[in-house]
């Protein structure tokens, strides 16, 4: 028998009433702006962009107030607002060498063409709490260094090593890349379509799996050749024009990881690479996906595959939160046939196991009874 | 603005916040009476990346854009792209592009649009730049032992 229950329509419309309203907090304090967000919380709001697979810093300010601070909840807010949208343009590669630098670091090279770029970072602070800021103290504005305007240019550190042939070298075979939102994954997966699926995983998931390759699961001994973040124009080629156009900027942040040697009988041994690109300041998740990139090419380069963070189907099926948080959210949902049935089940196997003790405890009593009647 | 080519026109829009383009537009006055063709529409751009910056493409992620296609009152038409959702914004691109297109009205769009926003952009890139630069490392040397 198969009953189907209706009910709750008013409980749920009361609970997202409740929840609006403590979204809202208390009423005798102004109500936070998606503007400020936008503007004061602008790591959660990149954040969100790269998670959700789509650059629109205003709807990620916009999902991550709505969602209270629940990052995932509004990574999974932003991405489903993007089915809405149609595809217009698909956009040249973005030139990282081109990008206005905000921050740019090596940890391979001390002095380097363009500088070492601190930008506004939370490296070297003490991670002491400021309580200043619990007073709403005044902020001074930024400094800024007029002599050094023109901006001496900033190289990829990388191709300085390409010069002597000591870093293996990335060079465009023109070949056109997956979609993994257009063509379901398939394994094995080419190096292209895991950098996709990579810049849109979840930033602690990749973290966790970056930090075992160094701890020993799948080492493979990696330096920060490069970081670098800042603006970089979107060109697009449309129908209406000949040339490509820009269409604006966007914040990337991107990490060229250099990782230990390899080469073949017929190669000489060189530095190896893994890359890591995410939209906005997203140094972190950068970092770990160019350890997890690295960590995946190990069948490529020969390498044993002895850590989860080397085996492509479990990392890359496993990295997308929206996938992962609705798979797990469904678990409270009504399951209240399926677990009726098991409910059954669990009684039957228990009545059947009652039955084979009691069967046994009469063979018993049946062994021992002979010598008790003789 | 030294290249007065479409395409760096278009990018030089689409850099400059629609609020000054409006402020800017309104010395034009008065304003050629256009339509709005197509748009305008709000979509999506698929980004691509390189493989360690230089190598293969990879697609990133999608950003939102809007564009625009207009027609002026005698015909000439005008497209706009921006990136974003601001429907006005990619409107006054395409309006700029169609008004470009007509001798008399080329040198006060220049004069009164493109020059101080081009301008503008300078200056806020070499404000970036020197925030930035700041933060440059000067390394010195301590000279130990001896």
């Amino acid at each position: 028998m198969y009953v189907a229950v209706k009910g709750g329509e008013q409980a749920i419309a009361n609970a997202h009433r409740w929840l609006a309203d403590r979204r809202r907090g208390d009423r005798d304090r102004p109500e936070l702006e998606v503007a400020q967000v936008g503007d004061q919380l602008r790591l959660a709001v990149d954040r969100v962009m790269s998670e959700a697979s789509l650059y629109d810093p205003e709807l990620a300010a916009l999902a991550f107030k709505q969602a209270s601070g629940d990052l995932t909840e509004a990574v999974f807010l932003l991405r489903a607002y993007r089915t809405t949208l149609p595809r217009l343009a698909v956009s040249e590669p973005l030139e990282t060498a081109n990008m206005r630098i905000e921050r740019r670091i090596s940890a391979t090279y001390k002095d380097i063409p363009g500088g070492q770029i601190l930008g506004p970072t939370y490296d070297y602070t003490h991670r002491l709490l400021d309580f200043l800021q619990l007073a709403g103290a005044e902020v001074p504005a930024a400094e800024i260094r007029e002599e050094l305007t023109e901006a001496e240019a900033c190289p990829q550190i990388l191709e300085l090593l390409n010069d002597e042939g000591l870093v293996e070298q990335e060079i465009d075979d023109g070949s056109e890349p997956a979609d993994i939102t257009r063509d379901p994954p398939d394994y094995p997966m080419d190096r292209a379509a895991r950098l996709q699926m990579l810049a849109r995983g979840d930033e602690g998931y990749l973290l966790a799996l970056g930090y075992s390759t160094q701890r020993g699961y799948g080492r493979n001994h990696p330096f920060a050749g490069e970081i670098r973040l800042g603006q970089v124009e979107v060109e697009i080629h449309v129908d209406e024009w000949d040339e490509t156009i820009c269409v604006g900027e966007i914040a990337l942040n991107e990490c060229q990881m250099i990782n230990q040697f390899g080469g073949s009988r017929e190669a000489a041994p060189q530095f190896t690479r893994g890359y890591g690109l995410a939209f906005g300041h997203n140094e972190r998740k950068t970092m770990a996906m160019a350890l997890v990139d690295r960590a995946l090419r190990a069948e490529e380069l020969g390498e044993p595959i002895i850590g989860p963070a080397q085996q492509a189907e479990f990392v890359l099926a496993h990295a997308d939160s929206v996938d992962a948080s609705g798979f797990v959210s469904h678990l409270k949902l009504p399951h209240y046939v399926d677990f009726q049935s098991e409910l059954d089940l669990l009684r039957r196997l228990r009545r059947e196991h009652a039955a084979r003790q009691a069967e046994l405890a009469d063979a018993h009593e049946a062994v021992k009874s002979p010598s008790e009647e003789n | 603005m030294n290249d007065t080519s479409r395409g760096a026109r278009q990018r030089l829009l689409a850099l400059s916040t629609r609020e000054r383009i409006e402020a800017c537009w309104t010395a034009l006055d008065p304003v050629p009476a256009h339509r709005c063709l197509r748009g305008p529409e709000t979509g999506m751009a698929m980004l691509k990346g390189r493989t360690g910056g230089t190598g293969n493409a990879f697609h990133l992620g999608e950003m939102t854009l809007t564009r625009a296609s207009v027609a002026l009152d005698d015909g000439t038409l005008g497209h706009g792209w921006v990136r974003g959702r601001d429907h006005r914004h990619a409107e006054l691109i395409a309006l700029a592009d169609a008004v470009a297109q007509h001798a008399e009205w080329q040198q006060r769009l220049e004069t009164h649009v493109l020059a101080p926003l081009a301008e503008e952009l300078a200056e806020r890139q070499r404000r970036d730049a020197a925030t930035a630069a700041a933060t440059r490392v000067d390394f010195f040397t301590l000279v130990r032992g001896e």
